[in-house]
Order: C-alpha cells, then sequence, then structure tokens
C-alpha cells in the first residue's frame, strides 16, 4: 500500500487531465472536429497547429455562474453595498461639510499624536495638507472623497486581513491553502475584478474600496502571519512554560511582538489602496484619480501632472501617519540600549 | 514516592513516529534509523527518578537529547510512547486545561537564552507567571518585586530586558521562575550563554537560593564542572541514551563507558573528591606513620589541603565536625584517586 502511495498524486492528475481533454472535445463546435473521433489517430495534422477543438470552455461556465451570482445573491451583494455606500456618504458629506481650516486642523491634531508628538513629522504633514488646496482648489474636495475611499478600503483590510494573518501564522494548512489565492490576488489584473465590480455593486465608490481591498489586503496578511511567525520560539515556549493559554500568548506575547511588522503591512496596505483608487477612476469612482484622467483624456500634461503631484502628497501624508505611529509602538516594544 | 519520574520515554521526530517506534525499541542505532527511515531519534529509552529536593543535573553534548527531555517534563514536547510522573500524576492523562493548570502552579523554567518578554519591563516580565494565573496587579507586583530583590536586581525593575547585561537578564529569568513559587524548577542550560564569570557567579547564587528554598531542579548543561558543582545527581545522554546515572564522585570514579570517560578526563578531580571519599578507616592503617599528621576535615575538598601535605610529605587525618578520628590518607590514597585512569 506505501509503496503505491506515491503514485496516487499523478494518478489523480492524470485522470482530471483527461477528463478536461475530453470535455472540451465535447463541447467544441462540430465544424471543428474530425469527423469521426478515431480520424484523431488516423490523421496527425492536428499536432502541427493547435487544434480548434482543443479549447477548454472556461468563459462560457463563468459568464452562466456570475449571472447565476446575480440573480441568486443580488440582494446580499445590495446590502454589502448599501452599507459601505452609507458609511463612505456619511464619511465623505461630515468632512466636506467642515471649512477647510478646521480639517487641516484636525490632521494636524491625529499626526501630532499618531507620531508620539514629532513636530518634524506634524509641520511636514501639515503643509502637504494645505498644498492639497492650494494646487487647485478643486482638489481639495476630490482628495477628501479619495481620502474617505482609502480609509474605508483599509478599515477593511485592517478588519479582515489581520484576523487571516493570525490564523495562517497559527496553522499551517490555512497557510498552504491561503497563500495561492493571495498570490492570485496579487497577480490578477485589476480589471479583472473591477468590470465585475461594476456588475455587482454599480458605479462609483462601491467597487473601489471592493477593489482596494482585493488588491491591498494581501500584503498586510503577509506581514502579519509574518511578524507572528518571527517572533522568538524560545519566547513563545517561555510563555507556555509559565502555563499561557493560546489566547494569553496571542495577545500577551505574539501581537505586541508582531506589531512592527503589522504596522509595516498597514502602511503597504496604505499605498496599495492609493495606487488603486487612480486606476478606479476609470470605473467612475470620483477622486482625486479622474483629475488624472481628465488630463490624460485631454492631452492636458499639465493637469495631470498637477493632479499627479497632489495624489503624491495624500501618499506622503498617508504614509508619514503610519509610518511614525508604526516607529512609535516599535521604540516602545524594542527600547534602544543606554550608554 | 519520587518527585519526578520518566519510564522509558521515547521520543522520534519525523512524519511517522508511531511507524519507526518499534524498530528503535529493537535496538537500532540513531544513524542506522535517520538513513533508514529519515527519522530522527532523540530519545531512545530513557528512564529517570528524580527524588524531592535535589538538584538533577542532566549532561550531555549538544544533539544528546538533553532539551529534549527537559521539555518532555513540562510538556513542551509530547513523548512518542513513556510515561512522565511528577508528584504521582501521569502528565500524559492531562487534558489541555489540567496541563495549563499543571503549568502554573507545579513548575517553572529558565531558558538558555533567556526567553524575556522584550516589551515588558523586568518587574512585568517577574510576574508574567503570576499575570496568566489571573492574580491583580498590585499583588503580582509586590511578589515580583521581592525575588527581583532576591536575585539581586533591585533598581532595575522598570528596565527593559535589553537594557540590561546578559548575567542580568538571567536574573530576571531566574526571578520569574522562582515568583510562580512552584515546587519543581526546570533550567535549560540556563548559564551556558554566560561569560565564565558571571557564570560561576550565578552557580553560586543558584546554590545559595537552593539551600534556602530546597526545590526540586532538573539543570541541563554540557559543561561538566558545573554539573559537578550543583548536582546531587548527574545524569549523562549520548544519542539519546541514558549512558549514565550518578552521584558527581560516582561518575568519576567509575565512568561507566568511553563516552564518559572523554567527558571526565579532563576535569579537576582535586576539586570534585572530597577526603571522605578516599579515606580509609582507622583499623586498617597498619603499618601507617602517624607520627608527621595534618588534620582535615572529612567534608574538605582534596584541593584544599593538597599543597600542604606535599609540602610537608604527611599523611592525612580525616575528622568530622565535632573532632572525632573516622580515617587517614596516606599518598598512596592521594595517588591513586588523582590519577586520570
Amino acid at each position: 500500500m506505501q509503496k503505491y502511495k506515491k503514485f496516487l498524486k499523478p494518478f489523480i492528475y492524470s485522470v482530471v487531465f483527461i477528463f478536461f481533454i475530453i470535455i472540451s472535445y465535447r463541447s467544441a463546435k462540430p465544424r471543428y472536429k474530425p469527423e469521426n473521433f478515431t480520424d484523431i489517430f488516423n490523421d496527425f495534422s492536428w499536432l502541427i497547429n493547435w487544434p480548434k477543438w482543443l479549447d477548454f470552455p472556461l468563459m462560457q461556465p463563468l459568464n452562466s455562474g456570475f449571472d447565476w451570482l446575480i440573480i441568486k445573491y443580488g440582494l446580499f451583494f445590495e446590502g454589502i453595498n448599501n452599507f459601505l455606500l452609507g458609511l463612505y456618504t456619511t464619511m465623505k458629506n461630515s468632512i466636506v461639510g467642515l471649512p477647510w481650516p478646521i480639517v487641516i486642523a484636525l490632521v494636524i491634531f491625529i499626526t501630532y499624536f499618531a507620531s508620539g508628538r514629532k513636530t518634524n513629522t506634524t509641520v511636514m504633514v501639515a503643509f502637504c495638507t494645505f498644498f492639497l488646496g492650494f494646487l487647485s482648489p478643486r482638489y481639495w474636495d476630490k482628495c477628501i472623497m479619495t481620502t474617505c475611499i482609502v480609509v474605508i478600503g483599509m478599515l477593511l483590510c485592517i478588519v479582515v486581513g489581520i484576523p487571516i494573518g493570525i490564523a495562517m501564522a497559527r496553522n499551517k494548512k490555512v497557510r498552504s491553502a491561503l497563500l495561492p489565492i493571495l498570490d492570485l490576488m496579487q497577480t490578477i489584473p485589476s480589471f479583472c475584478y473591477l468590470i465585475p465590480g461594476i456588475l455587482l455593486f454599480g458605479l462609483g465608490a462601491v467597487p473601489a474600496i471592493i477593489a482596494i481591498f482585493v488588491y491591498a489586503v494581501p500584503p498586510l496578511i503577509r506581514l502579519t502571519d509574518l511578524g507572528i511567525r518571527l517572533v522568538d520560539k524560545e519566547v513563545i515556549e517561555a510563555s507556555e512554560a509559565f502555563g499561557a493559554s493560546k489566547k494569553q500568548t496571542l495577545w500577551g506575547v505574539q501581537i505586541p511582538l508582531a506589531l512592527p511588522n503589522i504596522m509595516q503591512g498597514i502602511n503597504q496596505c496604505t499605498m496599495m489602496s492609493l495606487a488603486m483608487v487612480v486606476i478606479a477612476s476609470m470605473i467612475g469612482t470620483r477622486g482625486i484619480g479622474d483629475e488624472v484622467l481628465l488630463g490624460l483624456q485631454q492631452l492636458n500634461v499639465g493637469m495631470a501632472t498637477e493632479a499627479g503631484i497632489a495624489i503624491v502628497l495624500l501618499a506622503i501624508i498617508f504614509d508619514r501617519i503610519t509610518q511614525s505611529y508604526g516607529e512609535k509602538i516599535q521604540e516602545r516594544t524594542q527600547q534602544k540600549k543606554k550608554i | 514516592m519520587s518527585k519526578i519520574e520518566v519510564k522509558n520515554v521515547y521520543k522520534i521526530f519525523g512524519d511517522s513516529p508511531s511507524k519507526v517506534l518499534p524498530m528503535v525499541q529493537d535496538g537500532a542505532s540513531k544513524e542506522e534509523i535517520l538513513e533508514k527511515t529519515g527519522h530522527t531519534v532523540g530519545l531512545d529509552n530513557v528512564s529517570i527518578t528524580i527524588e524531592e529536593g535535589e538538584t538533577f543535573v542532566c549532561m550531555g553534548l549538544s544533539g544528546s537529547g538533553k532539551s529534549t527531555l527537559i521539555r518532555h517534563i513540562n510538556r513542551l514536547i509530547d513523548p512518542t510512547s513513556g510515561e512522565i510522573m511528577v508528584e504521582g500524576t501521569n502528565v500524559m492523562d492531562l487534558d489541555k486545561k489540567n496541563l495549563i493548570e499543571f503549568r502554573r502552579h507545579k513548575m517553572s523554567m529558565v531558558f538558555q537564552r533567556f526567553g524575556l518578554f522584550p516589551h515588558k519591563t523586568v518587574l512585568q516580565n517577574v510576574g508574567y507567571g503570576l499575570e496568566v494565573q489571573g492574580q491583580k496587579p498590585e499583588e503580582r507586583n509586590k511578589v515580583a518585586m521581592e525575588k527581583i530583590e532576591a536575585v539581586g536586581l533591585n533598581g532595575f525593575e522598570h528596565q527593559y530586558p535589553n537594557q540590561l547585561s546578559g548575567g542580568m537578564q538571567q536574573r530576571v529569568g531566574l526571578a520569574r521562575a522562582l515568583a510562580t513559587n512552584t515546587d519543581i524548577m526546570l533550567m535549560d542550560e540556563a548559564f551556558s550563554a554566560l561569560d565564565p564569570l558571571i557564570r560561576s557567579d550565578m552557580q553560586k547564587q543558584l546554590i545559595d537560593l537552593q539551600s534556602e528554598l530546597k526545590k526540586t531542579i532538573v539543570f541541563i548543561t554540557h559543561d561538566l564542572d558545573e554539573s559537578l558543582r550543583l548536582g546531587d545527581h548527574i545524569g549523562i545522554l549520548n544519542g539519546g541514551r541514558l549512558v549514565q546515572v550518578g552521584t558527581p564522585i560516582d561518575i568519576i570514579m567509575n565512568p561507566a563507558d568511553d563516552y564518559v570517560k572523554a567527558f571526565v578526563k579532563d576535569v579537576n578531580r582535586a576539586r570534585v573528591i572530597k577526603a571522605k571519599i578516599i579515606m580509609i578507616p582507622p583499623n586498617k592503617t597498619n603499618g601507617m606513620d602517624k607520627s608527621n599528621l595534618i588534620k582535615v576535615e572529612e567534608d574538605q575538598f582534596l584541593e584544599e589541603f593538597l599543597p600542604q601535605v606535599v609540602c610537608t610529605n604527611a599523611n592525612c587525618e580525616v575528622v568530622d565536625k565535632k573532632g572525632n578520628i573516622k580515617g587517614y590518607i596516606t599518598s598512596k590514597e592521594l595517588q591513586s584517586s588523582l590519577t586520570k585512569s
């Protein structure tokens, strides 16, 4: 029995492979196929150019599956849509409604406390914020829209990504099951899920949030997983030896020690969200991204560049705030040696 | 009843240890198993008994399975087969909840690379065992402060571990193990990462603490001098097998095989052997020259009176603390005990 075990997997694979070929042959249009099945083995001309009957039919089932999804679970997606849209509009309207000096003051306030009262970072972030509106008054509201989308997308990533990362670090099976999915999410071109996103959630902010989630959550999951696995084994052993339960070890030791890595993941997550929100402007998401798109469409280099600079400034603001918060945590957990 | 009993424990690392177990039990060697099945034998039929209040030192080179053995006692590692009894309860029978309770109240552990929590202060580190038990901060800080004082680290309680030197860090590790006030202490190469001066300092501190606290200590080391200094009994492991168990004197005077012989070859015997070990009883001293005698106490090490003997060319009279004559030592006994076999 043991002897044949290693042949089991190749056997299964070849059965599946042959099954696929049979499916493709049967579903091919009759005019592409030889008249008789046995002709394949008499006339070998099909070996020169790829024969038309050797075509795996993936498109049809995917389309019908997608239709079925919309019909059957339309309400479910509608619910998600309404929730995210509601969140987005309330957030956007409340910030847009504020006078701009108060918004800048708020940003300064957040940065000052997130960075652990670092004046340099605060001043820099304040200038960047000011320059958003200073570049062009139109940008101010658009930047707020973009920020709201990014923030909601990020929150979604954090709420889903960190627990998944922790589950991956603790269970080998979960990790080997999820890694290919993460690879898929990172490599599949963003338009492949932007378009279905429109069909499921309509135009606007919600498909952008979903796209952000798909695009930006993998690095957060990976870095959380890595951070937790990198915690010194002896420290974990020490915790267990003193009778800590799994939960106590996780919250008391693993997460605090993995926090610098997790914060790095959140930072990466923000940067990728910002990149995605610009692409998402192509599916009608309002925000600073559509200024770039507009500039390109009108061949207006100055306009596109100006909007590009605004995006860079926005990125700097996000990066400085999350990064400096991460550094603050790191200082607390890894105190420098006094000399 | 012994405090800790390890009975016929086997540990095999690999994909399907239970299949390899019969081979190991039939006496296949470690190398054979590795070559044939790709499994590593960690422990091979190890049985030890440790009495209450003693320091049992487990010695061996790296890869001999000593760290694996100590982790079996608090079940950080599960054995492939065998029993581990602590105070009469079989540790293998404990379920998850009871195992946690068992680890909280029965034993504590000190680690080779300290295993301190870098994000907690010294005070929080020492109080960790009490924290997981659910004690209130005030109570556990009080106990933790006592232990910090016991290891001589007052004033450092609000520092973080990486602000301390290696020796100080291991003191924190020791204080943390003492804080839960368990009967059994497991020390996994606790002093191996320290430099020689601090190591001997820590050994002395441990001996002092032990004379006061009378805990059952299982100590792992690869350093023979350390094991001779600390151990009431020493177990020597080689390739997962227990080669010899005995008192320090046993090990030195009657090494069981070549492996142990190689271990004890370089040891300074004069520092380990006490006068009472090699003395001959008073009634067997026919024809001994008693005109030139030095008085030595029975618990003195040879090292302490050897120079005197050499200078004066005298024989020794061994007395106990009250001054009663217990026996004699001539140059013949000295010679035979100090000659390397």
